[in-house]
This record gives structure tokens, sequence and C-alpha cells, in this order.
């Protein structure tokens, strides 16, 4: 059986869910054959054994990590070369559809990006225009380049033998030439990944400042819940421009979505509607948003929220 | 400097975006065209940088003649002049055509710096400064939310996840921008009086001698094989918070075995 590259998105020591989610799919279609970059593979092989990978293709480097995006896909096309895969697999991430850009243009092959699903002969379904449309697409040119959203496919454990196989691919200067200097921190709490998360706690212009978004950041920690927030929250500064959810911001898809003093703009709507539940506090029952809910409290966020975490805390302690 | 900005006309997000049942293409008749937003952003920081560092700032857009509109804008808000490449055989071009029949472009024009907006409202790929870079063979330093030049090095701040990474090049180079980055500026009732009047060259593919085979519908990477509306979600429970509004909220997320 041919192989399926699956590039793997890691810090170093965690291996990101998307990675196990794109070896599960991939084993649909072939043997799942991982493209380690960096160090840790020998860390992560139990894991993405347990995922059915039956290889992992290790470039340790430190390249990779001081570069932008070049070199990771310089290496995938030299593997796309030397292993002649039947399709690469990336996170649908803003690194894996940039990598999988690059590499589109250094093997001529078409490319698609914010996939949700993938049937035989690497039918792609995407969504477009905010959830609107459903779009089954198929790469006509090369080898399949899919990006696939992150929490889209279900995790099926299987077993697979990830043999490490060390990979050397000359990367050359014209690879390097946007060096990373420093990579600067601003984490918001031991939280799971926005777009990585199976539960997201969204604050909007209703939560009034950036001392309040500590009560979405509550909400959010009672169930273990990454925080988002709608652009009204970015652009006033009360929270970070990497936790917007919207159009212009990330797209999430969580079994649950919790949206509290977010009024519901299209913009927002886009990023989010996907969501396998949603709920809703706001105090105006006019607000778009309600027409999403699955369950809407029209109320005061003040008096909703902490109630709501009280009993949450009642109920898990 | 000389500093491209790329501009985008797109379907308005507010319009019902659809796609043509003939070939799957966008249907740019069903809504509104407007600039895409990211993309003022990015005239924006063009500007800034033009001011700073005494360069001249043309606007570049690849699309129907009626993006001409859009091209007046990015003018009117203070760019010097305009190329627009608009050719029915470019019609229907994946990233793969885009890109390439762009970077055609750039060679011709030459540049210190091209400044895109991260992703564009409709296709949202994010693909196009990362597939500019490699094809021109110049960094790419995209998801700026600062950008910060002195002589020919260019240092930027690339949004993460966790943060940002401080990423240093040197010119000429490839950048996108997020919304972050500045606050862009209305057009001045004198700046569009005055755009009116600015140099916009139209260029087919046969003036800037570029092959059709390398773009439009049919040289396509990939293809829609169908496409459907997904039907709207069904409609929830809404109750009014009685004092009891987070208690009944609870309840749910139990009933949903959330907690």
């Amino acid at each position: 059986m041919a192989e399926i590259l699956v590039l793997a998105e890691h810090d170093g020591e965690a291996v990101k869910k998307v990675t196990f989610e794109l070896v599960t799919l991939a084993r649909k279609f072939g043997d799942p054959a991982v493209v380690w970059t960096g160090s840790g593979a020998e860390a992560a092989q139990s894991k993405l054994a347990e995922y059915g990978a039956a290889k992992v293709y290790v470039a340790d480097g430190g390249e990779f990590d001081d570069y932008v995006v070049a070199p990771k896909a310089e290496l995938l096309a030299e593997l796309v070369q030397q292993k002649a895969p039947s399709a690469v697999l990336l996170a649908s991430t803003a690194e894996g559809k940039e990598i999988g850009g690059r590499l589109a243009v250094k093997t001529s092959s078409g490319i698609l990006t914010d996939v949700v699903g993938l049937s035989d002969d690497f039918i792609a379904e995407q969504l477009i225009f905010g959830g609107a449309i459903n779009v089954s697409a198929k790469v006509r040119t090369g080898t399949p380049i899919i990006a696939v959203r992150p929490n889209a496919i279900s995790l099926e454990p299987a077993t697979g033998a990830a043999r490490l196989e060390p990979v050397s691919v000359p990367i050359r200067d014209k690879a390097k030439m946007a060096q990373v200097l420093e990579r600067v921190v601003q984490q918001r709490g031991e939280r799971p990944e926005l777009t990585e998360a199976s539960i997201v706690v969204s604050g909007g212009r209703g939560v009034g400042s950036a001392e309040n978004m500590a009560l979405i950041e509550k909400l959010a920690d009672s169930l273990g819940a990454a925080v988002g927030a709608s652009r009204a929250v970015t652009d006033a500064g009360w929270y970070p421009h990497q936790f917007q959810v919207g159009q212009t911001g990330k797209t999430v898809s969580p079994q649950l979505y919790v949206a509290v003093g977010i009024s519901g703009a299209i913009q927002h709507r886009a990023g989010m509607q996907t969501s396998k539940t949603i709920m809703v506090v706001n105090k105006d029952p006019e607000a778009p948003i309600f027409e999403l809910a699955d369950f809407g409290v029209v109320g005061d966020l003040f008096k909703v929220v902490p109630q709501l975490v009280e009993e949450i805390e009642k109920r898990t302690s | 400097m000389n500093i491209v900005v790329c501009v985008k006309q797109v379907p308005d997000t507010w319009s019902e975006r659809t796609l043509k049942a003939s070939d799957s293409t966008l249907d740019r008749d069903a809504a509104d065209a407007v600039p895409n937003e990211l993309d003022e952003y990015a005239i924006e920081e063009g500007l800034r940088i033009a001011e700073a560092h005494e360069g001249g700032v043309t606007i570049f857009s690849m699309g129907p003649p009626r993006a001409a509109e859009t091209i007046r804008k990015a003018l009117s808000m203070g760019a010097d002049q305009a190329v627009h490449l608009v050719d029915d055989a470019l019609a229907g071009s994946d990233v793969l055509g885009t890109s390439a029949a762009m970077a055609h472009v750039f060679e011709r024009i030459g540049f210190d710096l091209i400044i895109l907006g991260s992703e564009s409202t409709d296709a949202r790929t994010g693909v196009m400064a990362a597939m500019l870079a490699e094809r021109l063979g110049v960094p790419q330093l995209s998801y700026a939310s600062k950008v910060e030049i002195d002589g020919s090095k260019i240092t930027i701040h690339r949004q993460a996840d966790y943060g940002y990474d401080r990423v240093e090049a040197t010119l000429p180079a490839v950048v996108s921008v997020v919304e972050k980055i500045n606050e862009p500026r209305y057009p001045s009732f004198k700046g569009i009086m005055a755009a009116k009047k600015k140099p916009v060259q139209t260029w087919s593919l046969a003036d800037i001698e570029l092959d059709p085979a390398q773009v439009g519908l049919a040289n396509s990477g990939s293809e829609v094989v169908s496409f459907a509306k997904r039907p709207p979600r069904q409609a929830g429970t809404v109750v009014a918070d009685e004092g009891d509004g987070g208690s009944k909220a609870a309840e749910f997320l139990a009933s949903r075995k959330f907690i």
C-alpha cells in the first residue's frame, strides 16, 4: 500500500491532537508515515503508534525551528519525490497551510485547505462562506496536498509500528531567509488551544472590559475549555488578538461553544457556526446569535455566568 | 523603496454568498463586491512604510473589470499608482494559477516589499504570501502584527497561537498582515478626488507574456466536484433569566453530558 505523508505538529515535546486526527484519517487511504521535524520523535513514538502510524520519518535539525515554514516545505518536497506518497496531509492551521502552499508550488500539486472530511479518491469536504455551503472538491494535478481542520476527524486508536526512520535532507539557503530570532510566549493560563479544544467559551462586547474577561476565563476553567473572544473584544484590546474567533480570526468547531455577551455579527458566526452544540448568554433577546443557539439564556451575564460557574463546580466537585 | 500592495475584491460577507451552478466558481453577481477587509491594513502599512522610508506604493489587483472599484479605493487612501491584471483566461484560477500570475507580474515590475492581507474573506486559504515567497525566492514574513524596517533589514512580529515570533530577514520580502498591525485611514475627500487622476495600468495576459496554460479554471490544480447549501441549524430553547438562568444553563450542559 502506498504511503500517506502526515506532517506532525508538535512543540518538541507534546504532539498536537490534530496530528493523531491526521494519522487516523490517513489509515483509510494507505500506510500513515508521519514526518517529524526537529527533536522529540523518540518520546512521541509510542503515542503515534497508538493511532496506527506505520513509520515516522525523523528529520532532526535546528533549521526547522529557526526559520519560518520554508525548511519544512523543502523536506516534504524531497520526501514526496523519494517516497511517492499518494497524498500529503497537514493541519489546516496558519503554518500548516503555508507549508502546504509552498509544497504545492514546489511539486506543482493542487492543494485543498480547511478540509473537514475525506472520502474515496481523496474527495475532500470543505465548508465555505462561514459554513453556509458544503463543497466536495478534489486535487487533479500532482500529489494531493490536503490541509485538514483540527477537531474535524474523530480519533480512533489502532496499532502501528511507528518505526523511526531517520532522513537527512539538506536544507538550502533559499529556505533560510526568514529567521526566527525569538519566540515570545504570551500564555493566558494553562488552557487547551483554541482550535483543538472540545469546549470553547468566548466573550464579546457585553463583557465590557479587559478585567471582566476574567469571568469568561473562570467559566472556561470550570469546563476545561479554551477562551475565545469576539472581534469587538480584541479590537478594544481587552484580550490578545490571537484568541479572536471569526472571519478575520480563528475558525473553531468544538463539541460545545458558549457565547457570552456576543451579539453574533456575521463575521463572528463565520468562525463558530459549525460548532456541534452552541449555548448563548446575552441580555438582548433580539441578538442574532440566538438563531444558532441550542440553548440560550436571555439575561445579564454578570448574574447568569457566576451562577452557572457555581452550579458547574457543585456538580463536578 | 518600491512597495507593492495586493488587493482583492471579494463578495461582501453581509451578502448571500454562493457558487455558480454552471462551473462551481464564485457567483460574483449574486453578492455586493467590496475590498477584502484585511487588504486595507496592508495598504495602510504600505503607506506608513512609504512615508517613513521615502517609498512609493503601487496597488496590484487581479480580478474582473469590476475590481477597478477596489483599486480606486486603495488609490484614494494615498497609494501612487496601480496595476490591474484582468483577462477572461484568469477566471477560475486556483491558488497555484493565481500565485503564478502574480509572481510573474512582480518579477516584471520589480519590488522591495510586497504586502498582502493575511487572508481573503472569501476563499480564506491564507496561503498566498507563502506561495509568492516560494515563487519569487524571497523571505516569507507572514501574519505580521508589527513591521520594522532598518535599511535593508526587516523585522516582524509573526502572530502565533502562543504569542508571536520575532522574525528577521533582508529585503526584498513578502509580508502579510493581520488586523492588529494598524488602524487603516479613511480616504479623505482630497484623496478621493486625486485617486481619479492616478495612473492605473490595465494588463492582459498577452501584455505580460504569461502563458494562459498556467492559469484559469481548466488549468486549476483542484476542482469542485459538487456543492450544496448547508441546512440551517435547528432552533433551540431560549429562556429568560428569572434568577435561575445560570442553573438552567448548567442543567442543559448536564443533559448533554458536558458536565
